[in-house]
């Protein structure tokens, strides 16, 4: 069977700079694969092509078949990818319930988003209580929390994260990726990216290491976790 | 009240400002000198109602009705502001072309208020998508500057192209028949007149519409959500672009209404017409803080009023100077306007 997720050579530019040099990987149904690497490797150009906010100069990405480096932004949603960016983005003056219905942007059927958001809610009780506040004034880990809840409000097939650790206390950094698990459990294919790389390859199926530009290692996370290599750069173990 | 549309981000170079004044000037930054000057200004206001309260309730009625057609216009500044961070200074020309548009459907081809009312906000709403595309979405990802001036380019284009024969012509062109026949009532003295109930009522519709628009559709969920972060915007599955084109076309359909009272309540009709009420709505959005809807359409209750009283107690030629110094006054002392918020970091 074809991966849910394949790209294939890919080669983005920002102006003159070789972003990334020809990448290429791929995610199966069902699983969480991680891509790490340093700050600058390319993480999060990886995951804003695949979005379709940057275009490549060449290759492919092909998503059930099609091929989104010639799809729209909206459309790509709309085909099931959803990505929750760095440093959460949320709509800081619109409503708990406002940013939610944002991640529903591109759904018509009002009884399915209702379900979505009760489904959110059952994942981040505290998201309800706060449902009619601004989403400016949650607190970082709560605004982690409504970056994924709006991220799974277009019930994504794939999910695409990117650094959702960051900022966050330890004790959040591990509720955030228990709620990661689950929402592996219930279906959704998970592409992480994150800086650290160590709760990410606990949680990870397969890893990939990004080097400036250049997936330099991949394999099952189990066995990169071992790897003198991640270990050293990646570990610091 | 509803959470602000728009959270404003404090300007790098009025922070630099400010600082300059704080070195140079501080006496000035001390409350009391404003606290001064308001009661100075009330104390006068209080003199002059009590010398003839009937003349001064007078100048405030037809202040609050040049402030509803101003709170036409400024909401289309202060939106476009909030979603691309551009004043479209093009705007008071197209508020001249919705004068236009209502002027020829009412007198030469006799349509009535409302259809031509609505005429004018479809004409006025294409005008401004088509400028949007054509002027200001290849600068997009161009510095501010870029497309400011371009805005400016856009108005001066837009006054002398319809200024020739074959257009509008630079002639002044007396609205005669207008498509309201023109009532009075005296109330204790003071004039109310018809005209001055279809501008409140009109402009009071609108803004209920657009208040539900803004804060109850998807539409305009969107909006506010692309004026706050557009790429993440784009995540979503939002079509940014066209968004911005819905609030370019939404604020000139205001500006055509705009338009079209303001002709009937001051009869005469020229393509440089915009260009006053363009500037004052513009003052009004920044008095109320620019970016914020509810600021717009106070801000332009009290310009209007200001307006009218300068007018009324001290001279017609210096109450332009006394509006254009609100201007000012605002952006050295209060940049963020009355109901601006102070720099917000984005988490």
């Amino acid at each position: 069977m074809a991966a849910l997720l394949e790209v294939k050579d890919l080669h983005v530019f920002y102006g003159a700079i070789h972003a990334l040099q020809g990448i290429s990987f791929h995610i199966e149904e069902g699983e969480i694969v991680t891509l790490i690497g340093a700050n600058g490797a390319g993480k999060s150009t990886t995951l804003k092509t695949i979005s379709g906010l940057l275009r490549p100069r060449q290759g492919s990405i092909l998503f059930k078949g099609i091929d989104l480096t010639k799809v729209s932004a909206p459309k790509i949603v709309s085909l099931g990818i959803s990505q929750v960016p760095e440093g959460r983005k949320i709509f800081a003056p619109l409503t708990v319930r406002e940013n939610l219905e944002m991640g529903a942007y591109t759904r018509n059927d009002p009884k399915g988003i209702q379900e979505s958001m009760e489904r959110v809610f059952a994942s981040f009780p505290r998201l309800k209580e706060r449902i009619n506040q601004p989403g400016g004034t949650l607190s970082g880990g709560e605004q982690q929390m409504l970056a994924m809840g709006r991220g799974l409000m277009s019930n994504p097939k794939l999910l695409l994260l990117d650094e959702p650790s960051m900022g966050l206390s330890p004790l959040l950094v591990e509720e955030i990726f228990r709620i990661i698990q689950e929402i592996n459990a219930r279906g959704t294919s998970i592409l992480l990216v994150e800086q650290n790389a160590a709760m990410a390859l606990s949680i990870a199926h397969r890893a990939y290491v990004l080097e400036t530009g250049n997936i330099v290692l991949e394999g099952p996370a189990a066995e990169l976790l071992e790897n003198p290599l991640v270990k050293a750069a990646y570990l610091g173990r | 009240m509803p959470p602000p549309l728009f959270l404003k981000r404090e300007e790098e170079s009025v922070r630099k400002m400010q600082n300059a004044l704080n070195r140079f000037i501080p006496f000035l930054r001390r409350g009391w000198y404003a606290v001064l000057a308001g009661l100075l200004i009330l104390l006068w206001l209080v003199g002059r109602f009590r010398e003839n309260p009937v003349l001064f309730a007078q100048f405030m009625v037809d202040g609050i009705r040049l402030g509803f057609v101003y709170a036409l216009i400024a909401l289309g500044y202060t939106m476009v502001y909030g979603i691309v961070r551009l004043i479209n200074f093009a705007h008071g020309d197209v508020f001249m072309v919705g004068a236009f548009t209502a002027y020829y459907a009412t007198t030469r081809y006799h349509w009535g208020f409302v259809p031509a009312m609505l005429l004018a906000m479809v004409v006025c709403a294409f005008l401004a998508v088509v400028i949007e595309r054509v002027a200001y979405k290849p600068l997009r990802d161009a510095p501010r500057i870029a497309a400011l001036i371009t805005a400016i380019g856009v108005s001066f284009f837009l006054e002398y192209f319809t200024a020739l024969d074959f257009v509008f012509t630079p002639n002044f062109i007396n609205y005669t028949p207008l498509p309201i026949k023109f009532k009075t009532w005296d109330v204790a003295g003071v004039t109310f007149s018809n005209i001055m109930f279809i501008v409140i009522a009109v402009s009071t519709m609108l803004l209920v519409i657009l208040w539900y628009l803004v804060y109850r559709t998807k539409l305009g969920k969107a909006m506010r959500a692309v004026a706050w972060d557009k790429p993440t915007a784009r995540l979503m599955g939002i079509d940014v672009d066209l968004v911005i084109t819905f609030t370019f076309a939404i604020g000139a359909a205001l500006a055509g209404v705009g338009g079209m009272l303001y002709v009937i309540v001051y009869p005469q009709i020229r393509t440089f017409l915009g260009v006053m009420p363009g500037l004052k709505a513009f003052i009004a959005a920044v008095f109320g803080g620019i970016g914020s809807i509810p600021g717009a359409f106070i801000g332009s209750l009290l310009i209007g009023m200001i307006e009218t009283l300068s007018q009324g107690y001290l001279s017609s030629t210096l109450r332009d100077a006394i509006v254009f110094s609100i201007l000012i006054i605002v952006l050295l002392f209060r940049p963020t306007g009355l109901f601006g918020e102070a720099a917000k970091e984005k988490a």
